[in-house]
């Protein structure tokens, strides 16, 4: 018991900085949400910190507005269709190639992954202005499936990355007892390896969704009028920013469902992550 | 039995190069499952670097051939440079910081046991776009300090340290006080023990006068003491400039300093309600009365963050701020793998905890730590989207990073695609060097 106690005390030290460093890294988050919740007459006036003292002055009144806004609302729809769509058509191409890669033989490959694997440090920077001149051309311009194949392009060297290394992981065994059986690589790939590569699956998925919510510069290049939501914001935040009760409530709208999927899903995230930066 | 035909493994059936019809399905099946990624990666990645390498040799309009010109104009154009020096400092500070401070959380959360609480809330940073992030911290760095909580902050620790004035500014009411607000004001003349000095202030407003200010009177003195007032040298309808007169008020809590001839401060005194001060039992000889500075110290502002000095480090902070959890995350994981043993081991030895760290733990790390260095290397080479929402439009150019340059040369409004595509050519090069460092490194698993 002493010694416990003893022992408490010695790191009495670290769980205060701990502590402190959580609460640090809480207090930006909290600072928008609270911003958010300031009725319009204060919230140009008074810091978000007042609330904490005087609740009662909180009110969902930005958010009723925020709501009533069609270019807000719009802007979240697009973002969920772009978000959504990228990473359904991403999974299926990657997971298609990664089984190739992972337990087809063909002349070239290790070659090509090797290639596919270099892709991934091309900076999106490099395709602007060639895809907004081919996107201009076809017509994809300012649509959300021009946005979409975009993010599909760039998040495919990793994707294919990731499921190819874990598809490598399933058991030969399985696979040849299928071929064996007369299964077509067709049937073995939707029966069995997108089943069993689910984990790595669900990793990519949330990652891309993550990404594709959260990015700004595609859409701010090929969007014009299909702007989702960082975009709508962006251009919100160009006017001289006074109308923070509108800024504020759409940047938290924007960022709580990343980050419902973020806690939902953590362990599929980190799991990516480290897929990704350590293996 | 078609199915056996079109899929040899590498392990049972060593490639039988069969029948021609069962080797043309093999690469039908081959194609199908590969050519969809492959047409990806042709269209978005590989045909655009190759046409914006191309593209970055003609000018603006694309007709004329201007070879290196767009290269020459990178580190020419004042704009452009100021891009490149703030890339490399962030090149230079973030990557190492970030290591860093995700070291130093992953080891000091093991020893909780609420470390996945604590993970979690450093972690969630990264799930919120750069450009919320930086939306969140615009608000955090507004400048006064009613709103903005960072400055907010910075003033309540300033107060606990310095007072603020009790007046804002004031002028002298006779040419017998010398100076001015910001550096204080001191008396012409020399004054000797026994005598009494007038400090005498005008263009003070009523409304400014400090609280619980009385009729100005000098105290009596001893011939050995230095007395005098510091009041308000202004009365309706007039009265004369330099004399203590009745409807005159003090000005309490002013700093008072005797100085020798020299300048040095020999002792200070707070004036009383009547603005009345004495120096006691000072020595015979001469010496200037002045009233200091500090007296009129100005209430903390806020400091500029966004302005054009700063922005460079805010916006460095709010990355760290996101980051962070990255490095620690990725850290934890390898420190996990570190096993208990060799760690036990080196204390049973004696060693110290420091000595554990420095020694074995960030020895054995060293793979780790420079995956997480690399990864935020290739990410500060591209940053972007959180420059453009912390950075107010006045100070875009001060904040300025070659990928937001890039981006402002062709779709800002400047819309120079030749240049441009030079930029983006420019923040390739800058990346390959990585890109070869991350192939050695996944060759080696394929």
């Amino acid at each position: 018991m002493a010694a416990r106690i003893a022992n408490a005390t010695r790191k009495l030290p670290v769980h205060l900085v701990l502590i402190f460093v959580a609460v640090l890294w809480m207090v930006p988050t909290l600072g928008l949400l609270l911003t958010s919740l300031m009725p319009a007459d204060i919230i140009g006036s008074e810091g978000w910190w007042n609330l904490v003292s005087e609740p009662s002055k909180a009110a969902f009144e930005n958010y009723d507005k925020l709501f009533d806004n069609n270019e807000l609302t719009t802007a979240l729809w697009v973002t969920v269709q772009v978000a959504v769509g990228n990473t359904v058509i991403l999974v299926i191409v990657a997971a298609l190639a990664g089984y190739a890669f992972a337990w087809l033989e063909f002349p070239g490959r290790d070659i090509l992954f090797v290639v596919v694997i270099a892709l991934l440090v091309v900076p999106l920077q490099v395709a602007l202005i060639p895809i907004f001149s081919l996107y201009n051309t076809t017509g994809l311009f300012d649509t959300a499936l021009g946005l979409m194949l975009f993010h599909v392009a760039f998040g495919m060297p990793f994707a294919i990355f990731l499921l190819r290394n874990f598809f490598v992981g399933i058991p030969k065994d399985i696979l040849e007892s299928a071929r064996i059986d007369g299964a077509s690589e067709m049937r073995i790939f939707f029966k069995l390896v997108l089943p069993l590569g689910l984990p790595a699956i669900a990793s990519l998925a949330i990652f891309q969704f993550l990404w594709t919510w959260n990015d700004l510069i595609v859409a701010l290049t090929f969007g014009r009028d299909t702007q989702p939501i960082t975009v709508a914001i962006f251009s919100q935040l160009r006017q001289f920013g006074t109308n923070i009760e509108l800024i504020a409530p759409a940047s938290f709208v924007s960022l709580a469902i990343p980050l419902i999927v973020f806690l939902a899903f953590q362990r599929y995230f980190v799991q990516g992550l480290l897929a990704g930066s350590v293996k | 039995m078609a199915g056996v035909s079109a899929a040899p493994t590498r392990a049972t059936v060593p490639d039988p190069q069969g029948s021609g019809t069962g080797r043309w399905r093999r690469q039908a099946v081959t194609a199908l499952f590969l050519g969809p990624a492959l047409i990806f990666l042709c269209v978005w990645l590989v045909y655009p670097t190759i046409r914006t390498l191309i593209r970055s040799f003609f000018d603006r309009s694309g007709s004329d051939f201007v070879f290196v010109d767009n290269y020459r104009e990178i580190f020419t154009n004042e704009t452009l440079l100021t891009a490149i020096k703030n890339n490399a400092i962030w090149v230079g500070v973030v990557p190492a910081l970030v290591t860093a401070i995700g070291l130093i959380f992953a080891v000091l959360t093991e020893r909780v046991s609420w470390s996945v609480a604590f993970k979690t809330v450093v972690f969630m940073p990264m799930a919120i776009s750069l450009f919320a992030a930086g939306v969140i911290w615009h608000i955090m760095y507004e400048k006064t300090p009613d709103k903005g909580a960072l400055n907010a902050s910075i003033g309540v620790v300033r107060d606990a340290f310095k007072d603020d004035g009790v007046l804002a500014a004031a002028n002298p009411s006779t040419p017998a006080l010398r100076g001015s607000a910001e550096r204080g004001f001191v008396l012409a003349t020399p004054v000797r023990p026994g005598a009494s000095a007038l400090l005498g202030l005008t263009a003070i407003p009523p409304k400014e006068v400090p609280g619980g200010a009385r009729q100005a009177a000098t105290p009596a003195a001893g011939s050995d003491a230095i007395s005098g007032t510091v009041w308000r040298d202004f009365r309706p309808g007039g009265g004369q400039p330099g004399r203590v007169e009745p409807d005159e008020l003090g000005v309490p809590g002013a700093t008072v300093e005797l100085r020798d001839t020299a300048g040095r401060t020999l002792a200070s005194r707070t004036t009383a309600a009547d603005g009345g001060f004495v120096f006691e039992s000072v020595d015979a000889g001469s010496y200037r009365v002045a009233l200091a500075a500090k007296t009129f110290a100005a209430p903390y502002e806020g400091t500029s963050w966004l302005g054009p000095k700063l922005i460079t480090p805010a916006v460095m902070i709010a990355y760290i701020w996101v980051w962070a959890g990255f490095a620690m995350v990725v850290i934890a994981a390898g420190l996990s793998a570190i096993s208990r043993e060799v760690l036990e081991a080196a204390r049973t030895d004696g060693a110290t905890e420091w000595q554990v760290f420095r020694r074995v733990t960030v020895p054995l790390l060293a793979p780790v730590l420079s995956v997480v260095f690399i990864t935020m290397l290739i990410n500060v080479l591209k940053v972007f989207d959180i420059v453009l929402s912390v950075a107010p439009g006045s100070s875009q150019d001060d904040a300025n990073v070659i990928a937001l340059a890039m981006w402002r040369t062709s779709f800002g409004g400047v819309n120079d695609f030749g240049l441009g595509s030079a930029i983006a050519v420019f923040l390739f090069l800058l990346v390959i060097p990585v890109l070869a460092l991350n192939v050695r490194r996944f060759r080696r698993e394929v």
